[in-house]
């Protein structure tokens, strides 16, 4: 690592340098990211019963993120910095608006149209969420005080509840795990994890009292998929099945017989792991494991590269998030975690998810792309 | 940026405490891929035989366990609602090489509706696979043998008996019991999935809809083990449905049928209520319609002319019904009268003929032409005098009037166990000055007085406020279900509160005494049914305007088109002394109460009472 950025000192760049770095795009992060979404539409094309509407719809979603994504590297990581209580305070505002909005159209809200499009201001908060909270414990001193971070947690609990509110438990999750991956990057003391840890396991029962009917029954159903077989159950076992049958190579592309019979449900969006799983098998598993690991391999360097806390605190929480992401929709397809509405990061179908992601991309991108050449 | 510049920042203790993060980080994302790769080994590897065996050659299906729809009984155990078996064309796509064309040629063979295919299409799009999904459901004798015949042909189209619905009283409860039908795309977005599959039908309307729960039971299911073409081999594991809950309830249905059979003619509904417990025994609204078509998917030709006839038959008049209490609400007025004290029982009014507000010309006119005389409470009530009315409800006040008639439940649902109950409109200051922006006039205080004016009533309420009277002011809450037979789910009947209205005894006496007088003195409007029995019935008539007369001209029935004929209305319950039953009656464009309405409620009360008492 040391010697790569020593050349990048003193070699006079390449014209293909120049071009990237004018670019603002990460090549290695770049090919990863590419590799992925090129697998999605693999993956698609099977799942989704080779519908090819289903795939033009997914491609014009990659194709809007991937310019997001690259809008975004081009801005200066200390924008990004400065209106990080701007974009964060007006999420917050979109979110009691959409929840107001919910109360009167009585049921789930989650969306808010504007007109042209819909948008959800739940994802916007996963991404302004670790802004926020770099951005104030990069005013200190590392590690943060007590004061800082009993503050900083105010700051991730009020999005979590608004989301929790929803009800979206997936996207709370993954809302209150960029805000903790902030507060771990920047020292919080082992210590202090461990009660933390503590007190959420003696709240549970809280927590529990607070859930929904339906969450409730999922995280029964997690415990003992068996108790309802017809129902809620019947997710967990079937993706098991297709799963298990896929094997050590798998059915090959378009082999998967348990997505095709319909046996599987939700094969395109959350659950789409399982049709993976069954038609490249575990060696295929692995493999797609190893990519999101580059990706976040990346990621993380990246993150070690950045020339400012702020910049530091946010692209390793990003990474944090990413992994967070992997490990909750493979966990709950194979039935080690409840089920919680998280899709396959870039190859699940639809969301806005593959968006939001991106746009975290892109500023990793930035911040890798805007340092300043000498380090001072 | 200048909070920092208070805070020492230690870029190197800071780089490496940061870098130490990023380890901490990485391994346990290490730690917990490998967590993810061991649990693929397990199933991918180690149960890959296993599940590989359940996904591929014998599958295993899960095939649902539908319980038996609970049967809907009357008080004394008719059936009103029961499950015959029936034959039914019944489709398993997967087992079809083309689908659409065998469609079509069973469409062209036993002539099948292109309704019927449609619902079809949606049905089977919601069960799962391998499952059979009824296309025709009650086939005649015919179909059956017409299709027998080609029967070889159709791999995949099989007949299979099933439980349908039938409600052998047809019309004559269809308001009360409701009926089943096909589940819609809206129901299914509501309904616990795992509840219903491998049911097709649900509870819509009446007791079928508001007890649905517990009437459908719990579905089971089976694991059966099955080939490659999915024939069943084997049945693994069982757990069975629990049957729905029968329902015993509180109509009579003999009762019911006299009170429908008694509107002869007219449309309208009669409502009676077992004053004891509130259980409902008649509920009619007439005309009713005959729901067994609904179950088996009624035609739309059909549909639209139910929907579209004049007489509504698909309204549930007795429920949703708004109607102008007439003077059926003057026993009320009275009383509120003598609560707030701004009248006693002998003093005396006098009656011209006509009533008119101080400074203003428009008469408010008695029904009596040339007026009742000088009239005490008693004969107010007997004799319905209008102008009687209008100068105590002046006296009362139209906010003290509505406080007082909230308490018997006008203007708000009675609550009874079906859905879809109007509350009515009980009028005040604030509500006009609320919903309408307009300040409340005197003369409307007056036409209040006589039930005319903005106070519309349901049927129900209608019964359950005069029941409530006759219980001398404790709340009755009516109705349907009496108890429950095998209840599997958490089904519980409603547990209603004991209110008592503050009124004096010897006030509501005064009152019930007016009513009886009504029915049993020789002025009384409602005389006419009072022969033949040993006990006494309170009563009161109603006339309801259904349109305005204009000054000084002259209603004449008989000159008036039927359409714009008044409602005749008429509550009462007996014994006047010890009430066991109150009965309300809407006789819709009946002109007068006393001639058309109370007959009808007297006919209920004679064969209830001397049902009662034969016990």
């Amino acid at each position: 690592m040391k010697t790569e950025s020593r050349r990048d000192q003193f070699q006079p760049p390449s014209l293909l340098g120049k071009l990237l770095r004018k670019l603002h795009i990460d090549i290695p992060l770049f090919i990863c990211l590419l590799l992925t979404a090129i697998l999605s539409f693999v993956i698609l094309y099977s799942a989704g019963s080779q519908e090819l509407d289903l795939l033009r719809r997914q491609l014009a979603r990659i194709g809007l993120a991937f310019l997001l994504m690259t809008v975004l590297a081009h801005i200066n990581p200390n924008q990004f910095k400065r209106y990080s209580a701007v974009l964060f305070g007006s999420g917050i505002l979109l979110l009691i608006a959409v929840l107001i909005m919910g109360q009167i159209g009585k049921g789930a809200q989650r969306w808010l149209d504007l007109g042209f499009f819909r948008f959800q201001p739940a994802e916007m908060i996963k991404i302004t969420t670790p802004m926020m909270i770099a951005w104030y414990l990069s005013e200190y001193a590392m590690p943060p005080k007590v004061k800082q971070l009993l503050i900083a947690g105010f700051l991730i609990i009020i999005p979590t509840l608004l989301i929790a509110k929803q009800p979206d438990l997936g996207t709370a999750i993954l809302v209150a795990s960029s805000g903790a991956g902030v507060l771990f990057f920047a020292g919080l003391s082992w210590r202090f994890i461990v009660a933390i840890i503590a007190a959420l396991a003696s709240l549970a029962p809280i927590i529990w009292h607070f859930m929904r009917e339906y969450q409730r029954a999922r995280v029964i159903t997690f415990l003992n998929p068996e108790a309802d077989p017809l129902g809620r159950g019947y997710h967990i076992i079937q993706s098991k099945i297709a799963i298990g049958s896929g094997g050590i190579y798998g059915k090959g592309w378009l082999g998967s017989t348990q997505s095709e019979l319909e046996f599987l449900p939700e094969s395109s969006t959350d659950f789409i792991f399982a049709v993976f799983a069954e038609e490249f098998g575990l060696f295929g598993c692995v493999g797609l494991l190893i990519l999101y690991l580059l990706i976040i391999g990346r990621c993380l360097y990246i993150a070690t590269q950045a020339q400012n806390t702020y910049n530091r605190l946010l692209a390793s929480s990003l990474a944090f998030t990413f992994f967070v992401y992997v490990f909750v929709n493979i966990g709950m397809v194979i039935g080690i975690l409840p089920v919680v509405g998280v899709p396959l990061p870039l190859i699940s179908y639809g969301g806005t998810s593959i968006v939001t992601l991106l746009a975290g991309f892109g500023i990793l991108m930035s911040i890798h792309t805007h340092r300043k050449s000498l380090p001072i | 940026m200048s909070r920092s510049a208070f805070s020492v920042k230690d870029d190197l203790v800071e780089n490496r405490l940061f870098l130490n993060r990023i380890f901490a980080a990485s391994v346990l994302i290490v730690l917990l891929s490998v967590g993810l790769i061991v649990r693929l080994i397990y199933l991918q590897i180690v149960g890959h035989e296993h599940y590989a065996l359940l996904a591929k050659e014998n599958g295993i299906k899960i095939v649902p366990l539908v319980p038996t729809r609970g049967i809907i009984y009357d008080r004394h155990g008719k059936v009103l609602a029961e499950n015959t078996p029936s034959y039914s064309l019944e489709l398993i796509p997967e087992k079809i090489p083309n689908l659409d064309d065998t469609l079509r040629k069973l469409q062209k063979l036993l002539n099948i509706s292109d309704e019927k295919i449609e619902i079809y299409q949606k049905q089977r799009k919601r069960q799962k696979y391998f499952n059979s999904t009824p296309l025709l459901i009650g086939m005649t004798q015919e179909e059956l043998a017409k299709f027998a015949v080609v029967r070889p042909f159709f791999p995949g189209v099989d007949i299979h008996t099933r439980l349908v619905r039938n409600y052998p009283y047809a019309d004559l409860a269809s308001h009360v019991v409701g009926y089943v039908s096909r589940i819609n795309e809206a129901e299914l977005k509501e309904l616990p999935i795992a509840e219903y599959r491998g049911s097709t039908h649900i509870g819509k309307i009446g007791i079928e809809g508001s007890y649905e729960t517990e009437l459908h039971g719990k579905t089971g299911y089976a694991e059966i083990e099955t080939n490659v073409q999915a024939r069943p081999l084997n049945t693994l594991n069982e757990v069975n449905p629990l049957q729905g809950a029968n329902l015993y309830l509180t109509l009579d249905i003999d009762l019911q049928k006299m009170a429908y059979d008694a509107l002869d003619i007219y449309n309208g509904a009669v409502v009676a209520i077992d004053i004891k417990t509130g259980g409902v025994l008649v509920f009619v609204s007439r005309p009713g319609f005959d729901p067994n078509p609904f179950v088996v998917g009624i035609a739309s030709s059909a549909y639209q002319a139910l929907q579209t006839s004049e007489s509504q038959p698909l309204y549930n008049r007795a429920l949703r019904g708004l109607y102008p209490p007439g003077s059926t609400i003057k026993p009320f007025i009275a009383l509120a009268g003598l609560e707030y004290g701004v009248i006693s029982h002998q003093q005396k009014l006098f009656c011209p003929g006509y009533y008119q507000l101080p400074n203003a010309t428009h008469r408010y006119r008695d029904w009596k032409k040339g007026g009742h005389g000088s009239v005490a409470m008693d004969e107010a009530i007997t004799q319905s005098c209008d102008v009687y009315f209008y100068r105590l409800a002046s006296a009362i006040g139209i906010d003290h009037i509505h406080d007082f008639l909230q308490q018997f439940g006008f203007g708000e649902k009675t609550g009874i166990d079906l859905e879809g109950e109007k509350a009515g409109l009980l009028p005040s200051r604030d509500w006009k000055r609320n919903q309408r922006n307009q300040a409340w006039y005197p003369g409307e205080t007056l036409i209040t007085g006589i039930g005319q004016g903005y106070h519309q009533v349901t049927p129900l309420q209608l019964a359950k406020a005069t029941a409530t009277l006759a219980s001398r002011g404790k709340v009755v809450h009516p109705h349907l279900v009496k108890n429950m037979e095998n209840v599997s789910n958490d089904g519980a009947l409603p547990d209603n509160n004991q209110v008592i209205i503050p009124v004096k005894p010897a006030n509501l006496e005064t009152i019930i005494a007016g009513m009886i007088n009504v029915v049993h003195s020789a002025r009384g409007t409602a005389k006419g049914i009072n022969r033949d029995i040993d006990y006494q019935i309170a009563g009161k008539t109603g006339t309801a305007q259904v349109f305005n007369i204009k000054q000084n001209a002259k209603y004449n029935e008989n000159e008036i088109e039927f359409k714009l004929r008044d409602h005749a209305l008429f509550v009462s319950f007996a014994p006047a002394n010890d009430p066991k039953i109150a009965v309300a009656v809407v006789v819709e464009h009946g002109g007068h109460g006393g001639s058309v309405a109370a007959p009808i409620a007297g006919q209920i009360i004679k064969k209830y009472l001397k049902a009662e008492y034969e016990n």
